[in-house]
């Protein structure tokens, strides 16, 4: 039985539709992150579930139990905020005890609970310090603890990370991937940064404009987006897109699209894709670091291409390099490891992984 | 002409400058030499030491005004901040025509407490207003009359100051609330507070410095009273509602004893002193420690 | 699996249902509460406004609060020019021009010069400006008594003691503590790089002033004008002190007006001059309403 039921829910503000119809479910101990450029309606779908906000059609299911019309407080629940949303006049116990008081829960229980809790997220010589003397990786754990107190069915977190500088975020990325395999609980993470999505989630749903574009494991969302949009937000640098024209080239379906100087570059397509549609006019997708130099060994490896581009810029960041090149009137960005790296000026020979592109119609941007 | 530039800031500033040094430090300095002098209907210069002072706190009716404002703020105080809180909670609750309500209880401030306590005195009047209205409704027996009652005149005067000041109390207390993160609220929420209790542990004690502030703005009002006094009662019936504030007028202007006057006044400005300095440093304070905590 | 979802709903509609009616209950009280207070506040303003256009008879005899029965125009003309105040017979018309000769000019000195030296304190800082400002500061909350001496002295000195421009004088110097805080507050938040984009574009202190910080200002303007519009306005303590007889702003007329102890009543006159003394500042609260509570919550909180 699914922990979260999401049917059908719509939103309006006035004559405003924020949210079109939404479906989606999380199994027990899932991880679903939702995801999504500013205004696509994450938020508001998080503050639904939570009953922070009222419904304009559809039904939300926790468990077994329609929570529609049920308040937040009882619809067993946490969530983390922001902006953390601590109580600034009390201390961290105070704070993690707020919710046990208002619902009565003994002394004993309360103390116990913020014992179990404090060791768990190491928070332990903070309990009588008040949010104004922590740093911003404390207040976020405190938090995470007060939400943790409650032992409640569902987490929900509100960008939680957002306000974290960069280095920070990445450690308290993983302290939430840890403290979700020990504690397991279901939990609906927002967030709009992609990578925190595909790191943390056993599930993303990529949101945009009031509706999911896709719901699927990370892995399956970043090889095989459903479409254009979902394509080009996941992953960084993002995907490339270049019109292109199907043709044949010896007996076979490739993609070819225009160089400078009045070449033209023909990249045999490596599964039956082509044949699934009728269309002539493509868009062709590459990730970046589906290019590479061309070597001995590339060649006569099943799905690589070959081709030749000239190099415009080149950004070393040395881990890795990447360069923009041009296809033709296209800039193309290139991720290449140290020893391949490009060179200014080069008209560099590239082979490109047939195997990871992606065709799009360009009228309805869906994946062929 | 460089240096001119340089200068030229303090330049244009310098008036103002020894236009408020004058007016602050000047005349508070020249009030207190005449509260020291034998002036009387003119000012003289002959120091008399503390006589004036002496003769001040043996007046009878000083005592009455000292009192007078003793009771007066207490209750003012109190009963404005209560009240306005009152009224900025009831408005906080998502109502509808916000700013209908807020012009309502606001439209006090605008108008002089000259004009406010002539028309309260109007309606204080047994045989034209409140009184006259419920017994002519029915309720022959009702007496409303304070502004003819020895006792409690000073009752009149708190009422109507607490009308006039809750509007005032109301804006901060309610730009206030507004100030809170609506986050720490929903979290309230979830937490399961019922609304009484949020309000009480959580936005309340957030909002506490501002308790502070209109407690103290408040005070310095009701030290200040005048207009009031005067347009309500004119520090009567006899002397009961005099205030150290008509005092001055009463002992400069009417009696031609400004020795005492001034003596009177630098007792008030030493009532605000007493109310502003801690507070002051009390600011400093809490600004230091917050800055430390980064 | 259907009847459990039935079952499901069904409670969830009586939950919400209950849900919904607690919430109605809640809104009747407020709005009740806040509608018994209103009555409160309206009515004193109500009962002034009704009562200069009902006849003096009717009043007395059916008291200030009650529901008008005529209407009369006569009380006007009467408290405009014919009113009887402290000895001379020529109603409030010429307190009333007092007030606007005083108002005016006092309002627009203080307020310039405020917004320049406010400029000055945020924008120019030299060393002890902060304590120049702490000083200036005082001057908000000094008691007017301890300036009474000392102003009659002045005043008197410069020839300008009993005159409408020895008030203006008062309320500009008084004023500026007011008026620099209000604008330097607000200066405070414009960006200092702003200034210094315009200093190495080679602008000087006044250019500065006038095509960078005044045209970000027109906010605090109003605010600042509304607030010693109305302050000087109401002021009634150096009014009556410092001048005397026909040369005594408005509010010193209304108290002398409602002192003048005659055994009979005249409401409807003294209800028109009421209005005509609160009028104006009223008026600039209706249509400026949100400025003037800006004013107090930043002024006071400050």
């Amino acid at each position: 039985m699914a922990s979260l039921t999401i049917r059908s829910i719509r939103k309006n503000y006035g004559s405003v539709e924020v949210l079109k119809g939404i479906d989606l479910e999380a199994k027990t101990g899932e991880f679903i992150a939702l995801v999504g450029p500013s205004g696509c309606g994450k938020s508001t779908l998080l503050a639904m579930i939570a009953g922070l906000e009222t419904i304009t059609a559809g039904e939300i299911w926790i468990g077994d139990r329609m929570v529609n019309s049920v308040a937040p407080k009882d619809r067993d629940i946490a969530m983390v905020f922001q902006s953390y949303a601590l109580y600034p006049t009390m201390t961290v116990r105070e704070n993690m005890a707020f919710g046990m008081e208002s619902r009565g829960v003994p002394k004993d229980q309360q103390k116990a609970a913020i014992a179990r809790v404090a060791s768990l997220l190491q928070i332990e010589q903070l309990l009588h310090r008040k949010p104004g003397q922590l740093s911003g990786g404390q207040r976020q754990r405190v938090a995470m603890g007060r939400a943790l107190v409650r032992d409640p069915s569902l987490f929900l977190f509100d960008e939680p990370l957002s306000n974290l500088d960069a280095k920070l975020r990445v450690d308290m990325r993983t302290e939430i991937k840890k403290l979700h395999n020990r504690v397991g609980k279901t939990t609906i993470y927002v967030t709009h940064d992609q990578v925190e999505a595909m790191t943390l989630a056993s599930r993303i749903a990529v949101m945009h404009q009031g509706a999911v574009q896709q719901f699927d494991e990370p892995e399956v969302i970043y090889n095989r987006p459903s479409n254009m949009f979902v394509a080009g937000f996941m992953g960084s640098p993002s995907m490339n897109f270049i019109s292109a024209e199907i043709v044949s080239a010896n007996g076979r379906p490739a993609v070819s699209f225009p160089l400078g100087g009045g070449q033209v570059a023909t990249l045999p397509l490596h599964t039956g894709v082509a044949d699934r549609t009728g269309l002539r006019k493509v868009i062709l997708g590459i990730r970046p670091e589906h290019l590479s130099r061309q070597s001995p060994e590339m060649n006569g490896r099943a799905g690589m291409a070959t081709m030749s581009a000239p190099v415009e810029v080149v950004e070393p960041t040395g881990a890795e390099t990447m360069a923009v090149l041009k296809f033709g009137e296209s800039e193309v960005v290139g991720r290449f490891s140290p020893d391949e790296a490009p060179k200014m000026g080069e008209n560099m020979p590239l082979a490109v992984d047939m195997t990871r592109a992606c065709l799009f119609d360009p009228e309805t941007q869906r994946l062929i | 002409m460089e240096r001119l530039k340089k200068w030229l800031p303090i330049l244009v500033i310098a008036p103002s400058i020894v236009a408020s040094f004058i007016y602050v430090f000047v005349f508070a300095g020249w009030t207190f030499y005449i509260s020291l002098s034998d002036s009387t209907l003119l000012p003289s210069y002959n120091f008399r030491g503390f006589d004036n002072y002496a003769s001040l706190w043996a007046n009878r009716r000083w005592g009455v005004a000292y009192s007078n404002l003793f009771y007066f703020s207490a209750f003012y105080v109190t009963c404005a901040m209560a009240f306005g809180l009152l009224l900025a909670i009831l408005i906080d609750q998502k109502i509808r025509a916000e700013s209908f309500w807020r012009t309502v209880f606001l439209y006090p401030l605008a108008v002089s407490f000259i004009v406010t306590g002539t028309v309260w005195q109007w309606l204080y009047n047994p045989a034209s207003g409140i009184q006259f209205m419920v017994n002519s409704l029915g309720w022959t027996d009702f007496k409303f009359a304070l502004t003819t009652d020895r006792q409690n005149a000073i009752w009149a005067i708190i009422i109507t100051g607490i009308w006039g000041s809750a509007g005032f109390s109301m804006a901060l207390f309610l730009a206030g609330l507004r100030s809170v993160d609506q986050d720490i609220i929903k979290a309230a929420q979830i937490d399961g507070a019922s609304w009484f209790r949020t309000y009480r542990k959580v936005i309340l004690p957030t909002i506490a410095p501002i308790f502070l502030a209109v407690a103290v703005v408040l005070l310095q009002f009701a030290i200040k009273t005048f207009d009031l006094a005067v347009a309500l009662t004119n520090s009567g019936p006899g002397i009961s509602t005099t205030f150290p504030a008509t005092y001055v007028y009463d002992f400069m202007f009417q009696r031609g004893e400004i020795g005492q006057g001034a003596a009177a006044a630098m007792m008030i400005l030493a009532a605000l002193a007493v109310v502003l300095i801690p507070y002051s440093l009390y600011l400093v304070w809490r600004r230091r420690r917050e800055a430390g905590h980064g | 699996m259907a009847d459990m979802v039935l079952g499901a709903t069904k409670a969830h509609d009586r939950e919400a249902a209950r849900a919904s009616r607690r919430h109605l209950l809640a809104r009747i009280v407020i709005y009740s509460l806040l509608a018994l207070f209103s009555i409160v506040y309206v009515v004193p303003l109500l009962v002034v406004f009704f009562n200069a256009f009902r006849s003096n008879a009717e009043i007395s005899a059916m008291g200030l609060i009650s529901l008008p029965q005529s209407f009369n125009l006569g009380a006007w003309p009467q408290a405009w020019s014919d009113f009887c105040i402290g000895g001379q017979c020529d109603g409030v018309a010429r307190y009333f021009w007092n007030s606007v000769g005083m108002v005016v000019p006092a309002t627009i000195i203080s307020t310039a010069l405020g917004a320049i030296n406010g400029y000055v304190l945020s924008k120019w800082r030299f060393p002890g400006s902060e304590i120049v400002f702490g000083c200036m500061l005082l001057g908000v909350f000094m008691p007017g008594q301890i300036a009474l001496l000392p102003w009659a002295y002045l005043l008197g000195q410069v020839g300008l003691a009993n005159s409408v421009y020895g008030l203006i004088l008062v309320h500009c110097i008084q004023g500026l503590s007011f008026t620099t805080l209000f604008f330097r507050n607000y200066y405070v938040g414009i960006p200092d790089d702003l200034i210094k984009a315009a200093r190495i574009d080679g602008a000087g202190f006044w250019r500065i002033f006038f095509r960078i910080m005044v045209p970000l200002s027109p906010p605090i303007i109003i605010v600042t004008v509304i607030w010693q519009f109305t302050g000087i306005w109401n002021e009634y303590l150096f009014g009556v002190v410092l001048n005397s007889g026909s040369n005594q702003p408005i509010t010193a007329a209304l108290v002398a007006l409602s002192m003048s102890g005659t055994s009979v009543r005249t409401y409807d006159v003294m209800s028109a001059a009421v209005l005509i003394a609160a009028l104006p500042p009223l008026l600039v609260y209706f249509f400026g309403g949100k400025y003037f509570v800006r004013g107090l919550t930043q002024g006071a909180i400050k």
